[in-house]
């Protein structure tokens, strides 16, 4: 386990009180905390280095320049990109899913193509497909899952016979904590002929990730996830794709030469860089990579893996609460429901604890038809969360259960 | 200074928690001349409502939450509002929420019951399940077909 107490002083928000308590954050999933580290280096960049990228004839905008271009190829490096051209930094998640679906999918998509996506995906790997398809007449045709919460390789196979332009599929479900077998996936989509595209949201934070053995085409992340700013996000892709694609916005910096009616672009990856980018976000993705590389990517997961084992055999203890999701392949993502209380009440008695986690359907509402629930309550674990929070976790849930007068259905 | 800590028991009083377990008027009437839908999208809670309007009483209202997609303070709220509704004027009824609503703003308790929501107002992530129900029964009494939403009604 990590030296939990070492990394909590580390942040300064896990010093603040909520009624009296130490603050129990257990909603990673959403969003992860920022250490000191991260909080110092968006304050150092606007101190010290802040000027406009790519264009300035000053050494202020030279050293900014360096600052977001060192911060890429961190990033190509942290995931094992196959080119730091490949690395497209975005606001997140969702929009590099945009991105794709806007430019690779605009261009390759016709009427009566198939894209697949998994019925555990996020809302922002279903949505922008959706858009897609009405856009162009395609299928938009979703893999179910199993009943302890895998992508069903079965019907993974099956929507594969329809030979689909686009497989789309999240690495590390944040609904359900699993963790798929993304390289086998991506191996039967380019079987099929199909561009993958994987979310991983989830996973960046939480396991070493390598892109290039995954085999993927595309691969998108968030950086507010993994100790980094809100709207830091990369789209990692294979470069000869890029290259191959539309822009996706128009504006400066991703142009080469304007003329009045028409314009070339730049090259890949600013060809996707329109406009100002938050240079600030993406140097404090840098220094939350380098954390995180300090403390180890495979002893993060190994940590978080051992929590979620701990807080599901700890919940299952408690009558009447039902743990979703698989019992192995998962990561920090522990999903629950408490009988007949609702979650959006148990978050509500928890965080009279200072427990924070998160209730309602997490952006997946065809998962949660799936499993046929209306909401669940989803506690998620990082680098600072300790077993000392899954006890308060789980005397918070007692406490919902004595409140309500369980109650097990 | 954060705020004083809003205790729990002001805000799930046992008349809430007991509405919550033993819901009145949950029933569903296909053949009431109003109805409507009510969605809270941030947290799923929806409610389907349904009334029957004789003039300008309401003689019999009934509700349900489909796939157990009611929170304690929805469910309950729905409940009490059933009640303290059934066989008033469409006015008078309107007249509650009113009240209702300026307690949840922080204005005087609404009466009878209804003021066990009172302590809703220390929890404002709660406040609009509270009001999801009576949004559904001003959307019912107009006979407004489109569902309404805790993030398109006014006032919520």
């Amino acid at each position: 386990m990590l030296d939990t107490r070492a990394i909590r002083a580390d942040f300064p928000i896990l010093q603040r009180k909520e009624n009296g308590r130490r603050l129990v954050y257990l909603d990673n999933a959403a969003t992860s905390q920022k250490p000191q580290r991260v909080i110092d280096a968006l304050v150092h960049y606007y101190g010290h280095h802040n000027a406009n990228v790519h264009r300035g004839a000053y050494a202020l905008a030279v050293e900014a320049t360096d600052a977001y271009e060192a911060a890429r190829t961190t990033v190509a490096r942290f995931v094992n990109a196959w080119a730091r051209e490949g690395v497209v930094f975005t606001r997140g998640t969702t929009e590099s899913i945009n991105l794709v679906a806007g430019s690779w999918g605009r261009t390759n998509v016709r009427r009566g193509d198939t894209v697949v996506v998994t019925a555990m995906d996020h809302h922002s790997n279903i949505v922008p497909w959706q858009i897609l398809c009405q856009e162009k007449g395609a299928t938009l045709r979703m893999v179910e899952i199993t009943t302890d919460g895998r992508i069903d390789l079965a019907d993974f196979g099956r929507a594969l016979e329809s030979k689909p332009k686009i497989v789309a599929f999240p690495y590390v479900s944040n609904s359900l904590g699993t963790v798929n077998p993304a390289a086998q996936l991506a191996k039967l989509a380019h079987a099929a002929g199909a561009v993958t595209v994987v979310d991983g949201a989830q996973s960046s934070p939480h396991l070493r990730v390598d892109v290039q053995a995954l085999d993927c085409d595309f691969y998108a992340l968030s950086g507010h996830k993994m100790l980094a700013p809100m709207g830091s996000g990369a789209l990692i892709a294979k470069p000869a794709l890029l290259d191959a694609m539309p822009p996706y916005h128009g504006g400066g910096e991703m142009i080469e030469r304007v003329w009045d009616d028409h314009s070339s672009w730049n090259k890949i990856p600013h060809k996707f860089e329109g406009g100002t980018p938050n240079v600030e976000a993406a140097v404090g993705l840098a220094a939350a990579i380098g954390y995180l590389e300090r403390l180890g990517m495979d002893k993060v997961a190994e940590h978080e893996q051992e929590l979620a084992r701990i807080a599901i055999e700890r919940l299952s203890q408690v009558e009447g609460v039902t743990v979703y999701g698989p019992r192995d392949h998962r990561a920090g993502v522990v999903p629950f429901t408490y009988g007949e209380i609702h979650p959006h009440d148990l978050a509500t008695i928890l965080d009279k604890d200072g427990v924070c986690i998160r209730a309602g359907h997490h952006c997946t509402q065809p998962l949660m038809r799936r499993l046929g629930v209306a909401a669940t309550a989803r506690a998620s674990f990082y680098i600072y969360n300790d077993v000392d929070d899954i006890d308060a976790l789980v005397n918070a849930v007692r406490k919902a259960g004595e409140l309500f007068g369980v109650l097990a259905s | 200074m954060s705020p004083p800590s809003p205790d729990l028991g002001e805000l799930y009083q046992q008349v809430i928690l007991d509405h919550n377990r033993n819901p009145r008027n949950f029933k569903r009437f296909d053949s009431a001349n109003h109805k409507a839908e009510g969605n809270n999208p941030l947290c799923g809670d929806r409610i389907q409502l349904f009334v029957q309007l004789d003039g300008e009483t309401i003689s019999d209202i009934g509700f349900q939450m489909p796939q157990g997609s009611g929170c304690a303070i929805s469910k309950a709220s729905a409940s009490l509002m059933t009640d303290a509704v059934k066989g008033k004027t469409t006015a008078a009824a309107e007249s509650m929420f009113q009240a209702f609503r300026d307690m949840l703003a922080g204005g005087a308790n609404a009466p009878g019951k209804l003021a066990a929501f009172s302590g809703v107002r220390a929890f404002p992530s709660r406040i609009k399940c509270a009001n999801l129900a009576w949004h559904a029964l001003h959307a019912a009494l107009r006979n407004s077909a489109e569902p309404v939403t805790t993030e398109t009604a006014k006032d919520f």
